[in-house]
C-alpha cells in the first residue's frame, strides 16, 4: 500500500480509539457514580488513546518510507549479475532508472538485456513486498498503541497529564524543527563542499581568478579543464549589490526621513503601505521587469551615448534589484528613526536648528547604528538574491567593473549548475554545493553583525 | 553691543541659505519617494501593457469539409486510419477556399503558415467527439501561427518585429475584413498546461501546480508553526537551548531562498529518495522556508493576549495547557492566520529553490496528485519569460498579472482579517 493511502487510514484508526476510549472511560465512570469520579474527563483518556495509537504508527511509517527505496535499490542491484554490476554512481543511477521504468511499463523491455528485466521483476516484487509489510506493520502497531491506551482508561490514572506532557513534547519538536533545518542545511551542503574540496583545492576555490565548470567529458578533450576560482563569482555578486545599493540607500533613507519627521499622518499611512508593496512582489517579476524592458533600455541608452554595453548588462539587473530592497532599507531606517527620543528632537528645535538640521546633526548620529543594520540586511538579501540575476544578469564569469558589461554571480551558477539533468559525483555539480556554502557563511555573517548593531542600538534607547 | 547686533545679523544672514537648505532636504525626501512610487508605477504599466494582449487570441474561423479521402480516413474506428490521418488537409483546403488569389505553390505555402502548429489537433479532437461529422461542413475555429497573431495584435507597435511578407500581410488584412480572422478572450490560458506553441499554452498547469505546492506547505508550516510559537512563547524554560531555537528561527529567516532549495535537493531527493520536480518536495522545501516567517509573527500575536486573560483562567484552575490551548490560541489566532497569509503570499512567488529541484520541466498535462510532475505559476513566468518567441512573452506578463492578482486576494485578505478580527485590548 502506498504511503499516502496509509496516513488517511492511520486518522481512521486514531479517531475510531477515540471514540472507543470515550465510550469506555464514561463506561467505567458509570458505576462509581459519573464522571466526576475519573482523574481526568473523558475527552483526555480519549485523546490520549487517539495519541497512542497515531504517534507510534506515524513515526514508524516515516522512517520506512524514507528509507524504503535506497533499501531496494541496494537489493535490486545486488541481485543482478556480478559481470554487470555497476562500476560507478552513475552507473548505477543509470540502470536503476532503465529497470524502474521497465517495471512501471513505460519501457519495452523487448530490446533491453536480460538481466535488466530479470532486476525488473525483482524490484516489483520487492516493492509489492515492501508495501505489504509496511502497511502491516503500520496497522498492527496503530492498533497494539490503542488498545495499550484502552486497557489504561482507569479511574486512578490521570489521562490529562499525560496528554499534556505529550503535547508539550510535539510543541518542543515543532520548535526544534528550526535547528534541524539549520543542521541540515550546513551538514547537507558542508558535507558535498568537503567532497568537492576532494577534487579542488580549497586555496584554488576561493582564490582562483577563472571560473568555467565544464569539465571534460572525454578524457582526451582539449580546453576543458574545468577552473573553479569563485573570484569572478563574488566581484559580479558585489558589483551588482554595490549599484542595488547605490540605489536602494539613497531612496530608501531619504523616504523613510520623509515619512518619518515632515509627512501628515495620513500621507505616511498611505503610502508606508504602497512602498512596503515593492517587497512583496515576487522576484521572478523583477527579473522579468529587468531582463525585458530594462536591459534593453539600458543598451539603446548606451548606444545612443556612445558606449558599449551588453544585453544583459549589470547595471539593469542592479538597478531593479536596488527598487527591490528599497522598503528593506526604508522600513528599518522609520522604526529607528521614529525611535528616537522626542526630547532630543525637541531639544535641537528649541535653541533654533532647522527640521533639517535636527535631522542630519541630530537624530540621524543617533539613529545611524539602527540605519547601518538595515543596510546590512538589505545587503545580505541582494546577495542572496536569485532570480533577477538569473534573468537579467548572464552567465558569462566576466572579471570586470564596468557596469555595462554582463557579469555573473554566485546564485546564477548555484541555479545554473543545477537545474536539468546532473549526475551528483562531477566537479561541477558539487561546485555548486561549495558556492551555496560561501553563500550561506556571508550572508548568515552579514545578518548576525545586523542584529547584533540594531539589538545593541534598541537597548540604548528603551 | 556690537557684538549681539552682529551675531544676530550673522544667523539673520545665514537664515536664507539655512532656509533653503531646508527646502532642499525636503525636495529630496519628496524626490526619494516619488522615485519609489514611479517604479513601482512604471513596473506595473510595463507589465500590463506587455501582458494584456496575452488575454487575447487570434483565431481563423473556416467552413471545414471533413472530405474523408482528404484525410485518408474513411473508417475512424480503424486505429491506423486514425493514426495516420492527415488532419490537416481540409483546413488547408478551406483556408485556400477563402483566399483563392494564393494560386501557386509558393502562394500556398505562406497561405499554410497562417495556422498554428496544432491546428490540425482541433478537427482530430472534434471528430474524436463527433464520429458522425465525418463527410459534413462544419464552422471550426483554429488558433492562427504565432506570427499572424503577432501581426494583428502589434502591427503598429515598433517593439515586436512583424515576420510576415507583405503578401501575407494583405491576405491577413482582408481576412480581417471578412471577419475569418478573429480576435477574442483568450480562454485557452485559463484550461490547458504549457505547450511549445503560445496560442496552444496556458497557465492551469501553473495554477494548479501552485495550488497543490501551497497545500502541502499550508499543511505543514501552518500547524508547527504555530506549536512552534507557543512552545517558545508559553513553555519554553528560560535556558541555552531556547536561546539557541531562537538564534536559529531568526538566522533561519534571513537565509537566500536558493540555500533552501540546495536542502531539499540534498536531503529529500537524494537522502530519502523522493522524486524530482513533484509538489510534495516544493511543498516541504517552501514550508520549511515559511516556517520562521509563521513561528515570528505568530509569537507576536501570542504576546499580544493580555496576561489578565492567563490569570482569569488559571484562577479558576485551568492547567497551563487548558489555558493556552482554551483561551490563548483562539484569542491570537487572527493575528497567526495574518502572519500565516503573508508567508504563504510569498511562498506563492518563491522561484530559486523551486528550480533546484527540477520543477522546472516542461510539463503539459495539468498535474493531478501530490506526487505527478508540476511546475508553478512563477517558474512558469521564468520558462516563459527567457523563450525567445515572441508570443511567449506576452503569456509571461499575462501570467505574471494572474499570479499578482492571487498575491493582491491572499494581502487583502489578511488586511481585512486584521481589521476585521484583530482585537485591542
Amino acid at each position: 500500500m502506498q504511503t499516502a493511502n496509509l496516513l488517511p487510514l492511520i486518522l481512521v484508526l486514531a479517531v475510531v480509539a477515540y471514540g472507543l476510549a470515550y465510550m469506555r472511560s464514561r463506561a467505567v465512570a458509570a458505576p462509581l457514580g459519573g464522571i466526576r469520579n475519573l482523574k481526568a474527563l473523558p475527552f483526555y483518556y480519549a485523546a490520549r488513546a487517539a495519541l497512542w495509537c497515531a504517534i507510534p504508527a506515524l513515526i514508524v511509517l516515516a522512517v520506512w518510507a524514507g528509507f524504503e527505496d535506497k533499501v531496494i535499490q541496494g537489493i535490486v542491484i545486488a541481485s543482478l549479475p556480478p559481470d554487470t554490476w555497476p562500476e560507478s554512481a552513475g552507473q548505477a543511477s543509470l540502470i536503476l532508472s532503465q529497470i524502474s521504468n521497465v517495471a512501471a511499463g513505460s519501457l519495452n523491455s523487448e530490446f533491453l538485456p536480460e538481466h535488466i528485466t530479470g532486476a525488473a521483476s525483482v524490484l516489483e516484487a520487492m516493492q509489492n513486498k515492501s508495501g505489504n509489510f509496511k502497511a502491516i506493520l503500520v496497522v498492527l502497531i496503530a492498533v497494539l498503541g490503542a488498545t495499550f491506551a484502552w486497557t489504561r482508561v482507569a479511574p486512578h490514572i490521570n489521562a490529562r497529564k499525560n496528554v499534556e506532557t505529550t503535547l508539550r513534547r510535539i510543541f518542543f519538536a515543532c520548535a526544534a524543527l528550526a535547528v534541524l533545518t539549520t543542521a541540515g542545511i550546513v551538514f547537507s551542503v558542508f558535507l558535498e563542499t568537503l567532497r568537492f574540496f576532494d577534487r579542488v583545492p580549497i586555496t584554488e576555490f576561493l582564490f582562483g581568478t577563472s571560473w568555467s565548470p565544464q569539465t571534460a567529458i572525454r578524457i582526451d578533450q582539449i580546453g576543458s579543464e574545468g577552473a573553479f576560482g569563485v573570484i569572478p563569482l563574488f566581484t559580479g555578486t558585489l558589483l551588482i549589490s554595490a549599484i542595488a545599493l547605490l540605489v536602494a540607500v539613497p531612496v530608501g533613507l531619504l523616504s523613510a526621513i520623509y515619512l518619518a519627521e515632515y509627512a501628515s499622518k495620513r500621507m505616511r499611512s498611505t503610502i508606508k503601505p504602497v512602498l512596503e508593496m515593492l517587497a512583496g512582489i515576487p522576484t521572478v517579476v523583477y527579473g522579468f521587469f529587468a531582463a525585458l524592458t530594462v536591459a534593453p533600455f539600458i543598451r539603446d541608452l548606451a548606444e545612443t551615448v556612445g558606449l558599449e554595453a551588453s544585453s544583459q548588462s549589470a547595471l539593469a539587473a542592479g538597478l531593479v534589484m536596488g527598487i527591490m530592497i528599497v522598503p528593506f532599507v526604508s522600513s528599518l531606517s522609520d522604526d529607528v528613526i521614529s525611535a528616537v527620543p522626542q526630547t532630543m528632537r525637541d531639544g535641537s528645535l528649541a535653541l533654533g536648528a532647522t527640521q533639517s538640521e535636527t535631522m542630519k546633526k541630530v537624530i540621524f548620529p543617533a539613529a545611524l547604528p539602527g540605519i547601518i543594520g538595515g543596510i546590512l540586511l538589505a545587503a545580505s538579501r541582494a546577495i542572496g538574491e536569485t532570480m533577477i540575476v538569473v534573468m537579467a544578469a548572464g552567465l558569462a564569469a566576466n572579471l570586470t567593473a564596468n557596469p555595462l558589461n554582463s557579469v555573473t554571480t554566485v546564485t546564477v551558477q548555484i541555479a545554473t549548475l543545477l537545474v536539468g539533468d546532473q549526475e551528483f559525483d562531477s566537479a561541477k555539480t558539487l561546485s555548486a554545493f561549495a558556492l551555496g556554502m560561501l553563500l550561506f557563511i556571508v550572508t548568515l555573517l552579514l545578518n548576525v553583525l545586523a542584529l547584533k548593531i540594531v539589538r545593541k542600538y534598541r537597548e540604548q534607547y528603551d | 553691543m556690537t557684538d549681539q547686533r552682529s551675531q544676530a545679523e550673522i544667523v539673520r544672514h545665514s537664515l536664507k541659505r539655512r532656509y533653503r537648505t531646508e527646502r532642499r532636504f525636503r525636495l529630496y525626501g519628496i524626490l526619494a519617494i516619488f522615485i519609489a512610487l514611479a517604479s513601482l508605477f512604471i513596473l506595473f504599466a510595463d507589465i500590463i501593457s506587455k501582458g494584456h494582449t496575452g488575454f487575447i487570441k487570434t483565431t481563423i474561423t473556416l467552413n471545414v469539409t471533413l472530405d474523408s479521402e482528404m484525410m485518408y480516413l474513411d473508417d475512424p474506428t480503424d486505429e491506423i486510419q486514425w493514426s495516420n490521418a492527415d488532419f490537416k488537409a481540409p483546413i488547408i483546403a478551406a483556408l485556400q477556399a477563402q483566399v483563392p488569389e494564393a494560386a501557386s505553390a509558393s502562394e500556398k505555402r505562406e497561405l499554410r503558415r497562417f495556422l498554428g502548429t496544432f491546428a490540425d489537433s482541433e478537427t482530430r479532437n472534434l471528430l474524436t467527439k463527433h464520429p458522425e461529422f465525418l463527410n459534413t461542413t462544419q464552422t471550426i475555429e483554429f488558433p492562427t501561427h504565432d506570427r499572424v497573431s503577432v501581426y494583428v495584435k502589434h502591427a503598429d507597435n515598433p517593439r515586436y518585429s512583424i515576420k510576415l511578407s507583405e503578401q501575407q500581410q494583405r491576405w491577413v488584412d482582408e481576412l480581417l475584413v471578412q471577419g475569418v480572422i478573429d480576435t477574442g478572450f483568450n480562454d485557452v490560458l485559463f484550461n490547458r498546461g504549457d505547450s511549445r506553441e503560445p496560442a496552444n499554452a496556458g497557465v492551469l498547469g501553473a495554477i494548479v501546480g501552485s495550488l497543490l505546492t501551497m497545500l502541502v506547505t499550508l499543511a505543514i508550516s501552518f500547524p508547527v508553526g504555530i506549536a512552534a510559537a507557543v512552545y517558545l512563547e508559553e513553555f519554553a524554560p528560560q535556558n541555552k537551548l531556547t536561546d539557541f531555537i531562537e538564534v536559529n528561527i531568526n538566522n533561519l529567516a534571513a537565509v537566500p531562498s536558493i540555500i533552501f532549495g540546495l536542502l531539499g535537493l540534498a536531503v529529500f531527493i537524494n537522502l530519502f529518495g523522493m522524486p524530482r520536480s513533484v509538489p510534495v518536495v516544493g511543498g516541504l522545501v517552501l514550508a520549511l522556508m515559511t516556517l520562521p516567517t509563521i513561528i515570528i509573527s505568530s509569537r507576536a500575536a501570542i504576546k499580544s493576549v493580555p496576561p489578565s486573560i492567563r490569570e482569569a483562567a488559571e484562577g479558576i484552575g485551568a492547567s497551563k495547557m487548558q489555558v493556552v490551548l482554551h483561551h490563548v490560541v483562539p484569542l491570537a489566532m487572527p493575528g497567526m492566520l495574518t502572519g500565516s497569509i503573508i508567508g504563504m503570499a510569498q511562498a506563492l512567488g518563491e522561484t530559486a529553490p523551486l528550480l533546484l529541484i527540477g520543477m522546472v520541466a516542461f510539463i503539459v498535462d495539468v498535474p493531478d496528485g501530490l506526487f505527478s510532475s508540476a511546475t508553478v505559476l512563477p517558474v512558469q513566468i521564468y520558462l516563459w519569460a527567457s523563450s525567445s518567441e515572441q508570443g511567449f512573452v506576452e503569456l509571461a506578463s499575462a501570467a505574471i498579472m494572474v499570479l499578482l492578482t492571487f498575491m493582491i486576494i491572499m494581502n487583502a485578505l489578511a488586511i481585512w482579517l486584521r481589521k476585521r478580527l484583530e482585537r485591542r485590548w
